[in-house]
């Protein structure tokens, strides 16, 4: 590894913050493939039930905002922009999940309206204190995988 | 004023509590606005030639039905204070040339009526398009020599409403073969259709691809402009157009630009035009 490369890494670890270590993929190396990122963005499992928090939180996923969700019926106002993700496990692998979240616009084309959650393909004239820093963290987005995984109906 | 206002916001906090069980019911409302039983509006028309979408459609259709009647009750809606203070400011006597509104304008039912609905203008000393409240600007420095608004100024936004309001029900049509006129709303369209900030959205995102959908609890419009400056229950005071612009894009979590820059006057050419068709109904209820 070049010394280049581990500054960016250093710099994205304290940007980002969170439980992300040494091992934690920068958002710009992360390689969606087939629509796959295939393993964790840690290293680390995610935690579901952390992520079930970061979802509903508006200050984080705020995953609320456009896809409705049964298994947090207790919150109102659901959003009906995205697709409901009651099931959402039956019909995505972890896999898939994590490359939607990553960056959803390489998954479904540049015209969708869902933003990538930890890329750095972001909108013109970011505002000055979220320059270089992604809307997740990298653990962030593998805990909500971890949670959406546990959404079953089948 | 103070109780009047406590009155809607509380008003405002039944409303959204009254939100919570029921079903998204998708799409704008089948209604019809009359206000005070006599004037109607033009709230859903044919969208002129090069629109994106076939049928322009007022902000009203999508808010609720409490909101909806509080703009159909000129007595009841809230933006109504800002017309009569926006009249007391018509007749006061500012700046060093003793002269007010009235002074040169007479009775503005008459002098204004029309006015709110071809606005953004070209001006040719200026070389940009003008909407109302830089219009009043330059009337404040050039004939009644007093100092111009700040943005949003309390004064600037009442004076704003009460002259749009002379237009209340008249189509909104913008001439865009006035000077440069055309350039600045392709520059709008341009800024329309960028995505910006974090979250990499455009104004088209939400208002051309999703309107009719719920986003949190926000019910999606096409954002036309027809009602500003408007009455929003949120804020329990009347919003500008380019405040709304300015929070819109700052909800994309990135810088906003100046109000009347080139840009956002640019993007109310635009999105004024969008509206083309639709009554003027300042001052118009919002959530």
């Amino acid at each position: 590894m070049t010394k280049g490369v581990l500054y960016s890494l250093a710099i994205a670890t304290m940007a980002l913050g969170g439980a992300a270590t040494a091992e934690t993929v920068a958002p710009e190396k992360v390689e969606i493939v087939d629509m796959e990122v295939t393993a964790s963005l840690t290293g680390l499992p995610g935690d579901a039930t952390v992520g079930r928090e970061t979802f509903a939180d508006r200050k984080k996923g705020n995953c609320l905002a456009c896809h409705a969700n049964a298994d947090l019926a207790d919150q109102l106002f659901h959003g009906e922009v995205g697709p409901e993700l009651n099931g959402v496990a039956d019909r995505w692998s972890a896999e898939q999940l994590r490359a939607i979240m990553v960056d959803s616009k390489q998954v479904f084309g540049e015209q969708t309206i869902m933003p990538g959650f930890y890329t750095m393909n972001v909108g013109v004239n970011v505002a000055e204190k979220h320059q270089g820093t992604t809307i997740l963290s990298a653990q962030d987005v593998e805990d909500v995988v971890a949670y959406l995984m546990t959404l079953k109906e089948n | 004023m103070a109780e009047t206002t406590i009155k809607y916001t509380m008003m405002a906090g039944i409303f959204a509590t009254s939100l919570g069980g029921a079903a998204w019911a998708g799409g704008p409302a089948d209604d019809k606005l009359v206000i005070d039983d006599e004037l109607e509006i033009t709230t859903r028309v044919k969208a002129p030639e090069g629109h994106p979408l076939d049928e322009v459609i007022s902000g009203w259709h999508y808010r609720t039905d409490e909101t909806r009647a509080l703009e159909a009750d000129s007595f009841q809606n809230p933006g109504m204070l800002y017309v009569e203070r926006g009249e007391e400011i018509w007749n006061t006597v500012e700046g060093d040339a003793g002269k007010s509104c009235a002074s040169c304008h007479g009775d503005a039912s008459e002098s204004m009526k029309g006015l709110g609905a071809a606005y953004p203008k070209w001006d040719e000393k200026a070389g940009r398009p003008l909407n109302i409240e830089l219009q009043i600007n330059k009337c404040r420095e050039d004939n009644m020599q007093a100092e111009p608004y700040k943005f949003d100024a309390a004064d600037q936004k009442s004076l704003t409403t009460f002259i749009k309001h002379q237009s209340l029900g008249m189509p909104v049509r913008l001439d865009l073969s006035q000077g440069d006129m055309q350039a600045w709303w392709d520059k709008g369209k341009e800024v329309y259709y960028r995505r910006t900030g974090q979250l990499n959205m455009a104004c088209a995102n939400c208002h051309e691809d999703y309107n009719g959908n719920y986003i949190r609890a926000d019910h999606l419009s096409q954002g036309n402009v027809n009602g500003f400056p408007t009455y929003r229950l949120k804020q329990s005071a009347m919003v500008s157009l380019h405040n709304r612009f300015r929070g819109c894009i700052r909800d994309t979590r990135a810088e906003f630009p100046a109000a009347f820059s080139d840009e956002l006057m640019a993007l109310e050419v635009y999105v004024t035009w969008r509206a083309t068709g639709l009554s003027v109904e300042t001052p118009a209820v919002r959530q």
